[in-house]
């Protein structure tokens, strides 16, 4: 069956301009996003994975044009979003919501919840005055808290209850996709298992669309419907989960889950040991960006920009970004050093 | 870093360029004529003539300003309507005094400032730090006259042990140390006490940061983490306030001269005021703002320095 | 049996407070055995880095230890002097901790922080100090060294200064390293290099290692013996892989399935309702008890001990006393049968 395309993101491009010099002139840019596309179907939930400062919130913000991007196009239900004056903007910013790792942390702290669901309602006139207390409850209600809690003080909250409010004030506004930000990696697990499972019900509840950020590889197996793995502001493999986790293609994405330490202790894992550190997104490596820590890399690696490609082997909709997938697959192409660690 | 301080120079010839222009409006801002001011009520229309003709002011307002600073830029700020000799003259001496003094006090307000200041944030919460941090609030809202008069009143009448009149001499301080020390102490006491309560805040923020706690988990005596690791750090947002607090004297001068009856620029200053001698004014006032400007641009330039490593991690 | 190089016995830790006494750790009792690696985990506020710091004494002015007993090879650590404890901090135990980023000194080089730990404990020179802190940065994997050690923090990444907290730290040649979460705040890849690291120095060292982490998969992978923390007491220990294949504690069976897995595919996580309970208002009886789907009246009551199993593994809860009233097998968090008296 084909699922209606949601969003579909093209060549997006986020460039953060560097200051400097005397005048305060543009004298270089970050690279935070550098030509990334990939689609999101409705009812389904895309992760972004990837280490820290690889942007993965600069596509969440590009998305809602939190931040006007450089360059691409992002459209939404058949219309582009980049293209809207502000004003017809911020009418289809109740389609689009976001949470945030601490979703209080942007709120006026001397609101209630209930003046916080009610501002959200209000500015997007979605429920009439009249309704709105009892729309309030019942959003409470779907979260998991209580009416009574309904005129509390953030502060009067737990980190998992406060991410229950931020959930509820995304679904106040009726969304249809809802881009969660490191939603629950700030919470402890057993806490974390409430919120995700919410999530879980709320989505086949209201047929949400989630794209989800994080960088918990064991959150993001349990949550995702497809993956999509970034590398210094590119895509480097983007496929269905099992493809990602159990049929990696990509160096670094093997090098990425190789590195989660998995809770069984009688599994001897050998983890493969990346040299250095990330690369910064200022002055990115030419060629494959990967190719200054990949074990496998070759000449071609460090001059072409190698393409989001269906190889052999690959189910449908699974694609690496590598000039040498099938070789290393057939042994063909070798590990230079590859080291590896037990813990 | 060059870049830095090549911006930061070139930052400041507009900020001299519009200290300037204020103080040269400043014979234009009082109302009335300027030379019937200088002249003095009463005084025959001729003299004005004269006063007016001698220093330009019957010329375009621009051409004047244009005047005058090319006098300043060749080192000259007119004569002195009073005794006639150059601006430059009458004030080089006195600068250096004034210079002395607030240098001192300067001193004076960082050693006291930062021993108690050290003191209190290592013994926070006890009689100590408490005992000194009220003190420093007395210092800190005691007028300056006033504590200079309270010295005097103590010290040199009452007790006689330190002469309240510095010699008046005009190549400085006259020969005793003891001549110096009650007006610093009256110029410097309001220092000491910002900074020691700086020096205070700045240091428990530090004592709370994690690395004095990676310093404890190394074995390292409470003295090496004081004095090493904490203080190197604390001392960070303390070197801005010990450069204002340096050209806050230089202006602050202006009563402790007066009530000690030093020949400084201060006492300069006041003088010129109360005979109407404009030029020496504008020159006094051009110099300190010059003065000050140089000190700020050295306090940003140090703390820059020293903050180097904390600003781009 | 191998040697017990730290002894952990009822440690109580209070802070004082404005709104009252903080009892952030309550009860808390491991040993490490020499060589090995002993994990502490427990969600956030559970208590584990008050726990190290407290073997350390290097609580908070507001905090104190209020109870237990801290033996390193047999002495009680809780007695010693403050000169004493000195010369045994960055020397026979290191501490290292969870932010590689604000830890160091910033107006301090490399080289500085840490040849001062050599220059303090072994009386070495300046000079001599220095040349083995280039020694040691290269034995923790920082590449050019000898300039690394000139530099500041700031002009190394987070991966990089956690290496050189590692460096500091075993500088003396400790015997007992506490990490207290030492990669949490690192990228996984960063993580694999680090954790890999400590598991290579350990071995060629022979030192004992004590590893807080909230992360169970880290400990699954690096520790022979847990420790896990609820409410500022140890409610479980026991060897690895017990914890993992048979866990005792309802709080260890209901953290193990409410843990999202990178490994495989799980319907449904099944979480513990509830929150943890703050320290200020900690429920009668058993910690847990609020949370538990087995507790009983008295569970509600009584606070349980640490009960042996007899075979070194213990465990804070009613189930596993012959006083437990209800039925010997107890069904806790759904499908799973945990309980065997
Ligand atoms: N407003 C901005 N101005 C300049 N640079 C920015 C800005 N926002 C982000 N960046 C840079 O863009 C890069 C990507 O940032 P982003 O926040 O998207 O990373 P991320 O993948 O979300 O990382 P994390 O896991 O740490 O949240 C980083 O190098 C970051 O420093
Ligand atoms: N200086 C202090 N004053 C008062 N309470 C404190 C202080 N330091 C810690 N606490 C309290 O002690 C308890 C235990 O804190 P601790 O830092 O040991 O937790 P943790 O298990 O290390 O958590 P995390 O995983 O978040 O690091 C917490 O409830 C905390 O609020
Ligand atoms: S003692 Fe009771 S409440 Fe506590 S964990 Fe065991 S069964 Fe649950
Ligand atoms: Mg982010
Ligand atoms: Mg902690």
């Amino acid at each position: 069956m084909e699922k209606k395309e949601l969003l579909v993101v093209d060549g997006l491009k986020q460039y953060f301009p560097i200051k400097g010099g005397f005048l305060g002139r543009t004298v270089n840019h970050v690279k935070a996003v550098d030509d990334i596309s990939f689609t999101i179907h409705e009812g389904e939930t895309v992760s972004i994975v990837g280490e820290s400062g690889c942007g993965k919130s600069t596509t969440g913000r590009a998305i809602l044009r939190l931040e006007e991007p450089t360059e691409g196009k992002v459209v939404f239900n058949g219309e582009d979003l980049t293209k809207l004056p502000k004003g017809e903007m911020r009418k289809h910013r109740k389609d689009l919501q976001i949470i945030f790792q601490d979703p209080y942390a942007s709120i006026n702290p001397r609101q209630t919840v209930s003046d916080v669901l009610n501002e959200a309602m209000e500015i997007q006139k979605v429920v009439p005055k009249k309704e709105r207390r009892d729309r309030i409850i019942e959003l409470l209600e779907t979260v998991g808290l209580n009416a009574a809690q309904a005129d509390r003080y953030p502060h009067e909250f737990s980190g998992g209850q406060r991410q229950r409010i931020g959930i509820a004030r995304a679904l106040s506004v009726n969304p249809k996709l809802i881009i969660c930000d490191e939603a629950v990696s700030a919470l402890d697990v057993s806490i974390q298992a409430q919120v995700l499972n919410l999530l879980d019900e709320l989505q086949d509840e209201y047929n949400l669309t989630y794209l989800f950020i994080s960088h918990d590889l064991g959150v993001v197996r349990h949550i995702s419907d497809r993956v999509i793995v970034m590398y210094v502001g590119k895509i480097v493999e983007i496929g269905d989960k099992h493809s990602i986790f159990d049929n990696p293609k990509h160096p670094y994405t093997k090098a990425l889950l190789s590195a989660i330490p998995v809770p069984d202790p009688d599994r001897e894992r050998n983890h493969i040991v990346l040299r250095g550190d990330v690369p910064s997104p200022i002055d990115p490596p030419s060629g494959c960006r990967f190719h200054t820590r990949c074990p496998f890399a070759q000449e071609k690696c460090r001059v072409d920009v190698p393409e989001l490609v269906r190889h052999d082997g690959m189910q449908e909709g699974h694609e690496a970004a590598c000039h040498f997938v099938e070789e290393i697959e057939r042994g063909e192409v070798k590990p230079k050093e590859l080291q590896v660690t037990t813990f | 870093m060059t870049k830095y301080i090549i911006r930061r120079l070139l930052q400041t010839i507009p900020v001299l360029i519009g200290v300037s222009i204020l103080v040269f409006s400043l014979m234009h801002l009082i109302p009335g004529d300027p030379a019937q001011i200088i002249a003095g009520e009463g005084a025959p229309e001729k003299t004005v003539e004269q006063i007016r003709e001698r220093l330009g002011l019957n010329e375009p307002i621009h051409k004047q300003y244009l005047n005058y600073m090319s006098g300043v830029v060749q080192g000259d700020l007119g004569n002195s309507v009073r005794s006639g000799r150059p601006v430059v003259d009458e004030i080089k001496t006195r600068f250096w005094v004034t210079l002395e003094l607030a240098t001192y006090a300067t001193i004076l307000a960082v050693f006291i400032g930062l021993m108690a200041g050290i003191i209190s944030a290592v013994r926070h919460y006890t009689f100590t730090d408490t005992a000194i941090m009220i003190v420093a609030l007395f210092g800190l809202s005691m007028p300056n006259f006033w504590l200079g008069l309270v010295l005097i009143d103590w010290f040199a009448i009452g007790g006689d042990w330190l002469p309240a009149w510095a010699k008046l001499r005009p190549s400085g301080w006259g020969d005793s140390w003891r001549q110096v020390v009650l007006p610093v102490i009256t110029l410097g006491t309001g220092g000491a006490a910002i900074i020691a309560r700086m020096t205070r805040s700045s240091m428990l923020e530090v004592i709370g940061q994690d690395y004095i706690r990676t310093a404890r988990a190394k074995g390292l005596t409470d003295r090496v983490i004081t004095y090493r690791h904490a203080l190197k750090n604390a001392l960070i947002p303390v070197v801005t306030v010990v450069g204002l607090e340096f050209g806050g004297f230089l202006g602050g001068a202006v009563l402790t001269e007066t009530i000690f009856a030093i020949n400084g620029m201060g006492r300069l200053t006041v003088q010129a005021i109360n005979t109407r001698d404009f030029p020496i004014v504008q020159g006094a006032v051009l110099v300190i703002s010059v003065l000050f400007v140089f000190v700020n641009l050295i306090v940003d330039i140090s703390y820059k320095l020293l903050n180097k490593r904390i600003d781009l991690g | 049996m191998v040697e017990t190089i730290l002894d952990v016995r009822d440690l109580r830790t209070s802070f004082y407070t404005d709104e009252g006494e903080v009892k952030a750790v309550d009860g808390v009792s491991f040993s490490v055995p020499k060589g090995k690696t002993i994990g502490i985990v427990g969600e956030s506020g559970s208590g584990k880095s008050i726990t190290s710091l407290s073997i350390l004494r290097l609580l908070a002015s507001n905090g104190k230890v209020v109870g237990g007993e801290v033996r390193f090879k047999g002495d009680n650590l809780l007695a010693y002097s403050e000169k004493k404890m000195r010369s045994l901090r960055g020397n026979k135990i290191s501490m290292i901790f969870q932010e590689p980023m604000t830890s160091l000194n910033p107006v301090f080089t490399v080289g500085q922080q840490i040849s001062e730990t050599l220059i303090e404990h072994q009386g070495m020179s300046k000079k001599a100090a220095m040349a083995k802190s280039v020694d040691l940065l290269k034995l923790v994997g920082i590449p050019s060294p000898d300039k690394r050690v000139k530099q500041y923090p700031y002009e190394l990444s987070g991966g990089m200064r956690q290496r050189v907290m590692i460096a500091i730290a075993l500088a003396c040649n400790p015997e007992i390293l506490i990490a207290d979460e030492p990669t949490t705040a690192l990228d996984v890849t960063i993580q694999a290099q680090i954790l890999g690291l400590i598991r290579d120095l350990q071995q060629r060292m022979g030192m004992s290692v004590v590893l807080i982490t909230h992360d169970l998969g880290v400990v699954a992978e690096t520790c022979d013996y847990v420790a896990v923390m609820y409410a500022g007491q140890v409610v479980e220990y026991s060897d690895v892989r017990t914890l993992f294949r048979k866990p005792k504690h309802p709080y260890t069976v209901g953290l193990l399935k409410s843990l999202p897995r990178p490994d495989e595919d799980q319907e449904k996580l099944i979480p513990i309702h509830g929150t943890v309970p703050s320290p200020l208002h900690m429920p009668v009886g058993c910690r847990f008890n609020p949370r538990c789907p087995a507790a009983t009246d008295l569970c509600r009551e009584k606070l349980p001990d640490l009960f042996d199993d007899g075979e070194g593994n213990q465990v804070r809860c009613w189930i596993y006393n012959e006083q437990w009233p209800g039925e010997k097998e107890v069904d806790v968090f759904g499908e799973e049968r945990t309980a065997r008296c």
